[in-house]
């Protein structure tokens, strides 16, 4: 069985190669081959993984407590499960989301939406704030209070100088609110140095990425398959 | 020769790069590697701590970009076990469960640790907010049962795990924007202490982090794994694809040099 998936995989792996050369039809069935499962296969996890343990098997348990609460067999556990009962809000709130397959029902999905919405905003704002912003401001000032005391290093200080540098002109690029003319016009400049020197360092990094796919793949095409074969 | 080199087929750049991908492939060659600082400190924190301890694995990759994240996974999992460092794995992402939940289980094979006593596997759960969020308070609120579907409370090991407070250490394996959701969210909220082994891609977007300490270790890509795998000395698929890499690194600086060398004459004779 192993041997089977190592060759299919080898030879969806060529497939999706092949657009190298030029387009064709074995790529394009890799392509669509992939996407397909892919999509499917989240599907099901998201089921198995998600609805299942959190939608659905919480709510029927709690039916079956409600049940057993009307016919008189109750019991401690089926009393507990019949909390399961506060799911059915939950769930009828995102089941609103396929209100939008009905034009006349579709104004039903604002719901779901403000709510995600509202409740991303409010957990998001401060946290970002304070990771983002107050953290990384505290990272910039912070090396100058260990300056000050002589606890850092002639490399730490040029690196805490250089960070300080790099901000504030990266800063000064992105404001517009003055003209960008004499300092504010060189400050802009080294920015954007900056900022080319950050590109250039993601653009390299992006290169060391992909070629360790292509590595991960052409080890597996000569150690799995080749190795199956000889 | 200029208007060649200018007017290259990119079909010849690409049998290059293949040429010099296989060839170390098939026949290795140790470069040597010097580890980096972030790298240390990941594995002097996982080294310092005492048996017994715990910490979560989030295995945030997909499988269209395991080759870096995976290789760094095995390093670290080998470091815990070994260290009799319990480990929970889990993952924010969809497509992921198989594929994590396989590597664990090979690993501790291979270490002789014991699911359920030992590691422990808790699966996906949609939300990546509410999933780290949720953790924070209780983490069988958020996985009632694990991805074998046991009861985590019934699980040996989680015995004395109700939330972030008892886990010492989490690494998130990521090739996506993960990280920054642990670090907003589990970091910035409950104190969790983070560490992150990322692909290359995103790596510039973690340094930030390294130096405010919200990161306590970062394991950069190929680099990171073959430069853990050093301290563990137990070289392995982060190694063989550094050295790999390197090699494929060099022709690229190479054709670059040219590229440009060859634009800037040509620039010269129509000027």
């Amino acid at each position: 069985m192993e041997i089977i998936g190592i060759w299919v995989a080898a030879f969806l792996t060529l497939c999706i190669y092949s657009f190298l050369y030029r387009d064709n039809p074995f790529y394009r069935f890799a392509e669509h081959l992939f996407v397909g499962i892919s999509v499917g296969y989240i599907i099901i996890i998201s089921i198995h993984q998600g609805v299942i343990p959190l939608a659905w098997e919480p709510l029927s348990e709690a039916i079956s407590a409600l049940w057993a609460e009307i016919v008189g067999t109750t019991t401690p556990e089926t009393r507990n499960a019949l909390w399961g009962l506060f799911r059915i809000l939950p769930i009828a709130i995102g089941l609103l989301f396929f209100a939008r397959l009905s034009s006349r029902h579709t104004w039903l999905i604002r719901y779901p939406i403000a709510i995600l919405i509202g409740f991303g905003a409010g957990v998001a704002i401060p946290n970002v704030l304070q990771a983002n912003i107050f953290a990384q401001t505290r990272g910039t000032i912070e090396p100058f209070a260990a300056m000050n005391a002589g606890t850092l290093s002639v490399l730490d200080t040029f690196n805490a100088v250089l960070i300080v540098i790099g901000v504030i002109c990266t800063l000064t690029y992105f404001f517009f609110s003055v003209e960008h003319r004499g300092p504010i016009n060189w400050l802009s400049k080294v920015g954007i140095a900056f900022l080319m020197i950050g590109f250039g360092a993601a653009f390299g990094n992006t290169v060391m990425g992909r070629l360790a796919l292509l590595i991960h793949r052409v080890g597996f095409l000569l150690n799995d398959w080749m190795g199956s074969i000889f | 020769m200029l208007e060649k080199i200018m007017n290259m087929d990119r079909r010849v750049i690409f049998i290059l790069v293949a040429l010099v991908v296989i060839f170390p492939t098939l026949v290795p060659v140790r470069m040597p590697i010097t580890v980096s600082e972030p790298t240390r400190n990941l594995y002097d924190f996982i080294e310092t701590l005492p048996s017994g301890s715990t910490i979560m694995i989030a295995f945030d990759y997909g499988p269209s970009s395991l080759a870096e994240p995976e290789p760094m996974a095995k390093a670290v999992m080998q470091h815990c076990f070994s260290k009799g460092i319990k480990i929970i794995g889990m993952t924010l992402l969809p497509n992921t469960p198989t594929l994590a939940h396989k590597l664990m289980r090979k690993i501790a094979a291979e270490n002789n640790a014991v699911y359920g006593e030992d590691y422990v596997f808790l699966g996906y759960r949609p939300g990546t907010l509410q999933v780290i969020l949720g953790m924070g308070t209780d983490i069988s609120s958020v996985f009632e049962t694990d991805y074998e579907n046991k009861t985590v409370d019934e699980i040996p090991m989680m015995e004395n795990i109700t939330n972030y407070d008892q886990i010492d250490l989490l690494l998130d394996l990521a090739s996506g924007s993960t990280t920054e959701a642990w670090i907003i969210y589990a970091n910035t909220r409950y104190g969790v202490k983070i560490a992150a082994g990322v692909t290359a891609v995103i790596i510039a977007q973690m340094y930030p982090y390294l130096q405010t300490g919200q990161l306590i270790g970062l394991m950069p890509g190929y680099l990171g794994a073959a430069e853990y795998e050093k301290l563990l000395n137990a070289p392995g698929d982060g190694t063989i694809g550094l050295n790999t890499a390197t090699y494929a690194h060099l022709l690229i600086i190479g054709l670059v040099i040219l590229g440009n060398i060859a634009f800037f004459i040509q620039r010269r004779r129509e000027g």
